[in-house]
């Protein structure tokens, strides 16, 4: 069932929808990662709440007009014009006065929402105009999806994605350093500004897959996740691009396998799983990784002072130290230093002083940044670099490490 | 005699205009303020082009906001900023900035490499691709700091000198002709010092102009040739000898130094 969710074959909404989501998440994604870098990622949660007054207002406007009060382009453009004076308010609110951008955020978000609420609240009394349905860009719904719905989301969606490659120079520099992106010629106002109106699009194309509620998710959690898998930022740009695309298919997808399954929240759950898989695998930022690269640390440091303390015969107290020498066959059970453990003991004694001089020599900084008391010295020198330090240290020649 | 004080009555202007036209950077007038109270007053300064020129005064005396009021960074309240005699937007290309090391986050996901690049970005527009000239001069600048082993190393792992002299290899690959440093020597080690001093001889043996903010009174008459001392207002400008004397260092340090101490630098170069 889910490989033919997979594979497109669960009929013509679901492959709407599923190629609706993709697109959406790929552009959420890539958009989201700007904005998690420039450290505003709550600024779309304000965005977002206060589309919802705006979706009210418009459907009002249309049904006075004579119109059908659910024509989606008229609610968009509706949620778009609110999220834009609740986004302005924001900037607004934290330049003009003294209140923090989290204050600013705060208040505008729950102002909107409120008040979207009430008129959607109101709308259901008016008799005319099949107000059924509104509440659906909440949560999102994808049961009645046109195919000029999905039409509106992926030309949104590749419109904001053509933009942000565009713009993605001077959105990294201001991210970075918006102090020297000025100097440059860049205005990082209106750059931030950019940002924040690709943010609303995406958010606007995005409500009626997902909602306004749980947008957020999908423009934060990919982007984070890509953090845990790259150290540069054109990378986690396209990494979160690929993660947003994924659950926004996989997640629709699944949605589609069984009636009454809410769209939007699996794709956010789906993202939210290959946030946890990356928090707890990533082989460089991970929990796991941190905390075996920790214990190979401690076990390496203990190592390297047991080795020290045996070159300079002093008694060693620790356990761990002494389990991790008699374990390497270094000491005897009775704590006594075997032949293989004086030689390693002489080794380290006689690296510390090959470090001590490399790192007083201006030639080879970059080696020298790597010490750390831990690292063998053949692992950053050549063996003549090392007969180079041990002429300086005056060592006598022939003794074997 | 190039030794001006500062004055807010507005006799300044006359017989220096023709100089102004020519200098590297000249401030008129400029008063930034944070709330309302003002950082930099009324300060006016014209920079020597092809010397190095240290900006020094105590904590809080507006250098760093001089600094940035200058580069467009924030908005002064009011006065003028001309670069090489036009104004700043028409100069852009001709200034190269390093800020304050601890202005940014260094935990950013980007290397050594892509922060020098950043310094091209100008030149490459919104689309322009990133072909081997570009990496070659963005390569040239690492070497001149002694940095080109770290290339692609994530800016989090570096230290905080090394971190530096990225920021000021990435000013280099601007190519400007006018250097802005904010505090350049803050919290580094001695070798990245003496490279970044040594870096910036060079510019200026170049013809090129560099300008700092700088806080250690007692290398002032080793790396620099002319200071402007300020306490919010310009309290002095001109050659070393000329105004980094103990009357001005008084004025601008008020008892924060004391009169033992100021003697001994200004005697240090007599």
């Amino acid at each position: 069932m889910l490989l033919d969710a997979l594979t497109l074959q669960l009929g013509y909404n679901a492959t709407l929808v599923a190629i609706g989501a993709a697109l959406l998440g790929v552009a959420a994604g890539v958009t989201g990662t700007f904005l998690f870098l420039r450290k505003r990622a709550l600024v779309s949660d304000a965005i977002s709440h206060a589309t919802l007054p705006g979706v009210g207002l418009a459907f009002i406007l249309m049904v006075l007009l004579g119109g059908d009060g659910r024509w989606l382009p008229g609610l968009l453009a509706g949620s778009a014009l609110t999220a834009l004076l609740g986004l302005w308010l924001v900037q607004w609110l934290s330049r003009a006065t003294r209140l923090g951008e989290d204050a600013a955020i705060g208040a505008v978000l729950s102002v909107f929402f409120g008040f979207g609420i009430v008129l959607l609240t109101v709308i259901q009394t008016i008799p005319a105009g099949r107000a059924a349905g509104l509440e659906s860009f909440l949560l999102g719904s994808t049961a009645g999806m046109l195919y000029s719905d999905a039409v509106v989301i992926a030309v949104g969606g590749l419109i904001t994605l053509g933009l942000v490659i565009l713009l993605r120079r001077p959105m990294i520099l201001v991210a970075f350093d918006p102090g020297f992106a000025e100097t440059t010629g860049i205005d990082t106002r209106r750059t931030d500004l950019l940002m924040m109106t690709l943010v609303l699009a995406v958010t606007v194309v995005g409500l009626k897959i997902v909602g306004l509620i749980l947008i957020v998710a999908l423009l934060i959690i990919p982007p984070v996740t890509a953090r845990f898998w790259s150290d540069r930022s054109d990378h986690v740009v396209m990494i979160a691009g690929g993660l947003g695309g994924m659950a926004g298919y996989v997640g629709a997808a699944i949605s589609a396998t069984a009636p009454d399954l809410p769209t939007g929240p699996i794709i956010v759950l789906v993202a939210f799983a290959g946030f946890a898989a990356s928090l707890m695998l990533s082989p460089g930022r991970g929990v796991l990784s941190s905390f075996l690269r920790h214990r190979r640390f401690q076990a390496a440091v203990h190592m390297r002072q047991g080795l020290l303390a045996l070159a300079q015969e002093q008694p060693i107290y620790e356990p761990l130290t002494l389990r991790l020498l008699r374990r390497a066959g270094l000491v005897r059970a009775d704590g006594v230093p075997t032949d293989g453990g004086r030689a390693r003991a002489a080794k380290a004694l006689r690296d510390e002083r090959r470090w001590t001089v490399l790192r007083s020599m201006e030639a080879h900084e970059v080696a020298a940044s790597l010490y750390d008391g831990l690292r063998e010295i053949e692992t950053v020198l050549t063996p003549d670099q090392v007969a180079e330090i041990d002429r300086r240290i005056g060592l006598p020649k022939g003794v074997k490490p | 005699m190039n030794l001006t004080l500062a004055s807010a009555d507005g006799a300044r202007l006359g017989p220096e205009m023709a100089a102004l036209a020519h200098s590297p950077l000249a401030i008129r007038g400029l008063t930034v303020s944070y709330g309302e109270k003002p950082a930099v007053f009324s300060v006016d300064m014209t920079v020597t082009a092809g010397a190095m020129t240290a900006i020094i005064g105590p904590n809080g005396a507006g250098k760093s906001t001089l600094l940035k009021a200058a580069l467009g960074i924030v908005k002064p309240l009011s006065g003028s900023v001309t670069v090489f005699g036009k104004p700043l937007a028409e100069a852009r290309g001709r200034i190269a900035y390093v800020p304050q090391r601890a202005s940014v986050d260094w935990d950013f996901p980007t290397r050594v490499i892509d922060v020098v690049t950043m310094g091209l970005y100008r030149e490459l527009g919104l689309l322009g691709r990133i072909g081997a000239a570009h990496k070659a001069r963005a390569m040239a600048a690492l070497e001149r700091v002694d940095m080109d082993g770290f290339a692609t190393r994530q800016i989090g792992q570096l230290s905080g000198g090394q971190q530096q002299r990225v920021f000021l290899a990435r000013a280099l690959a601007q190519g400007a002709d006018l250097y802005l440093l904010d505090e350049p020597f803050a919290g580094v080690d001695a070798a990245t010092e003496k490279a970044i001093i040594a870096v910036l001889k060079t510019l200026r043996d170049e013809g090129r102009t560099v300008v700092a903010v700088h806080h250690d009174l007692s290398t002032v008459r080793d790396y620099f040739e002319r200071v402007v001392l300020m306490n919010v207002r310009k309290i002095a400008e001109g050659p070393v000898d000329e105004a980094f004397v103990p009357e001005y260092l008084q004025e601008a340090y008020g008892g924060r130094l004391a009169t033992a101490q100021i003697d001994q630098l200004s005697l240090a170069g007599a």
